[in-house]
């Protein structure tokens, strides 16, 4: 609770400029306490007669934190395919684990994984845990899940990290549950902390109007599901050594209470927008689903992917795996051109992070041109014919 | 069939802003809407409810303020609202919001069928539908598009994958969340806002759910925010003059490279 001292308090009102949520507010020369106050604390640091306290109970700290060593990521294997981003965590995972100085370890589960877990080695993994049976063919969000908190409970790692995927934000949360564990998701950094060596999540909210960091300090594993893109994974090593565990699941791990009875990758589902070094994006500024045919042009002469925002996929002018941003997928091609696409917070979420940014929108106004590296202001069916025979010139 | 409905009442977050001089939220002018994904959720459920008679209970975790969102849910179609709103629930994270509905849940009562959406839109974690499911020990599945099926025992569902989406059969009790994709939802009907006016709303205080102080609110958060700030702004932005042409020359040199 959020305790207003009468006594000291003298009606000065930093608190109510400093609370982020406006839930504190003078009456009658008193700070009182509204609603919407979420115990954040930014009051209690900005009161210059110390007469806020944030009273809580902290939730008992587990005996023994240090018994948590190690950082374990979860990579996923589906349908013959290893996940990208789980080489991308064990890029970030190796820079913890070396921070901490303690142990990278990978749980990988599928079914005829191959050579995956020698990769995971290469790519930075010191061990991996093996679950490698024809149960794990399909994804069951119960068996991954109870084979996953058996092996956190038996190894312990002090962090666990899994990529923010549809497989990863449908069964970390319920690991994290019965682990009593804190999870953090869609983490777009992660940090040690100095003082205690613990992790630092940093983490979008509000659609992506705000960030928050986020810690777990008296509970252990700190976890986090981390977006594909983001992070960088390291170089293959093939002279990295580590070890493969294989790891047995019981009879009661591999059953399920559902039944996946088809798995239907569709033609679109193919699209990957996540691997293109240049992608052609286009949003609401196009005016009509006719509009792609440009985008696919400028793209053909470019060598490009298609992508699009979330207007456009809404109103069925292209499916949604071309959806790039907060609710679609994150982009870190080398070029993003984004044509007609106002640049609101949730399309930028998902691909400010492309080395190279080139906005096309008639609006001189439009946010997107505040992330642009270069842009243009103008009618796009005017200029994108004119820039595609300029380059079909160049060559 | 009884189906349980989780809702939130959330800032339209698409207009929330961190001032990035004051590091408050501009809240002026931000409505409270019922979280869209639970929209869809209700819908659903009074879709099935409707097919197959029962009844649809929503509950929400929250403050004094979200009654105005349950009377808008009996409007859409909801039998019975329950409000859990407790000062202690503040601060709440997932994990002490899962636990709280659990307990809420436990009180309502038997159910067949739980529905949640896929995400709050303004803590975007997806994880309170998961939570829930695993504290209640029933399966559950995530991101649902479309229930082809559903009978007396349970259910035929299309469960959104990265690459496409799996067929998933499963049985009660079991909970759902779902995606945006799943129906549209209905306008509500001049009875139903009527009825919505003089609704009971249930109202349920922590103690009523048997809650355990350590496990609910900030104090039960295994996760603290430590730091909120704004986006960071990418910077370096640059508008191409002089006349189109001139301009998409300068543009042309700038993109060769990439070919």
């Amino acid at each position: 609770m959020l305790k207003v001292s009468k006594e000291l308090c003298i009606g000065c009102g930093i608190c109510e400029e400093n609370c982020p949520f406006g839930a504190i507010k003078i009456d009658d020369g008193l700070a009182v306490v509204g609603e919407t106050c979420t115990l954040c604390g930014a009051c209690v640091e900005s009161c210059a007669v110390e007469a806020l306290e944030l009273e809580t109970q902290t939730k008992q700290v587990l005996e023994d934190l240090t018994a948590w060593t190690g950082i374990l990521v979860f990579c996923e294997y589906r349908h013959g395919d290893l996940a990208p981003v789980s080489l991308e965590l064990l890029g970030v995972g190796r820079r913890l684990a070396d921070k901490r100085g303690v142990q990278l370890s990978a749980l990988l589960l599928g079914h005829q994984t191959g050579e995956t877990a020698s990769l995971l080695i290469g790519h930075g993994a010191d061990v991996v845990y093996l679950a490698d049976h024809e149960a794990l063919e399909e994804f069951r969000d119960d068996c991954y899940s109870q084979i996953s908190t058996e092996v956190i409970r038996k190894y312990q790692p002090e962090i666990v990290l899994a990529g923010a995927t549809a497989i990863g934000r449908s069964f970390i949360p319920g690991v994290a549950t019965a682990l009593n564990a804190g999870l953090t998701a869609d983490c777009t950094k992660l940090e040690i902390r100095e003082e205690d060596g613990a992790l630092l999540q940093t983490r979008p909210a509000f659609g992506g109007n705000i960030m928050a960091t986020i810690v777990c300090e008296s509970t252990r594993p700190q976890m986090a599901t981390v977006r594909p893109k983001v992070m960088k994974q390291l170089e293959f090593d093939d002279s990295r050594k580590g070890k493969i565990i294989e790891i047995e699941p019981t009879e009661q791990q591999m059953q399920s209470r559902v039944q996946v009875l088809e798995s239907v990758v569709a033609d679109a589902g193919r699209v990957n927008i996540q691997e293109a070094d240049i992608l052609v994006s286009g949003g609401r500024g196009l005016e009509s689903a006719k509009g792609f045919e440009l985008i696919r042009e400028l793209a053909e002469t470019m060598g490009a992917k298609v992508s699009a925002s979330r207007a456009v996929v809404d109103a069925g002018w292209i499916p949604y795996p071309h959806q790039v941003g907060q609710t679609g997928k994150t982009v870190a091609p080398k070029l993003y051109i984004a044509c007609g696409i106002s640049g609101a917070v949730q399309h930028v979420a998902g691909m400010q992070s492309a080395e190279t940014i080139v906005a096309i929108n008639r609006d001189e106004n439009a946010s997107i041109f505040d992330v642009a590296d270069y842009g243009i202001v103008g009618d796009l069916y005017e200029i994108i014919p004119k820039l595609i025979r300029k380059i079909e010139e160049r060559r | 069939m009884k189906i349980i409905v989780c809702v939130k009442q959330v800032p339209d977050a698409k207009d929330v802003r961190l001032d990035p001089v004051t590091n408050t939220l501009a809240r002026e002018g931000v409505q409270s809407i019922m979280n869209p994904y639970d929209q869809h959720a209700l819908e659903e459920a009074v879709r099935l409810k409707e097919k197959h008679s029962g009844e649809v209970v929503v509950v929400t975790m929250g403050p004094p303020q979200a009654e105005e969102m349950l009377r808008q849910a009996i409007s859409f179609g909801a039998d019975r609202v329950v409000l859990v709103s407790d000062r202690s629930f503040a601060g709440a994270d997932t994990w002490a919001t899962s636990y709280t509905l659990e307990q809420a849940v436990k009180k309502i009562g038997n159910f067949d069928l739980i529905l949640c959406g896929k995400q709050a839109i303004d803590g975007d974690t997806a994880q309170v539908g998961p939570g829930l499911a695993t504290r209640l020990g029933i399966p559950y599945l995530t991101c649902i598009q479309k229930v082809r099926e559903a009978t007396e025992t349970g259910l035929m569902v299309e469960r959104m994958m990265d690459d496409g989406y799996d067929v998933v059969a499963v049985n009660y009790p079991a909970l759902l969340t779902v995606v945006k994709d799943i129906n549209e939802p209905r306008v509500p009907s001049l009875k139903g806002k009527m009825k919505a006016k003089k609704a009971e709303i249930i109202r349920m205080s922590a103690e009523d759910i048997g809650a355990d102080p350590a496990c609910i609110g900030l104090p039960g958060s295994p996760t603290k925010v430590v730091k909120v700030f704004p986006p960071e702004a990418r910077g370096g932005r640059s508008v191409l003059t002089g006349t189109l042409d001139e301009q998409l020359d300068q543009l042309v040199e700038k993109l060769i490279p990439f070919l």
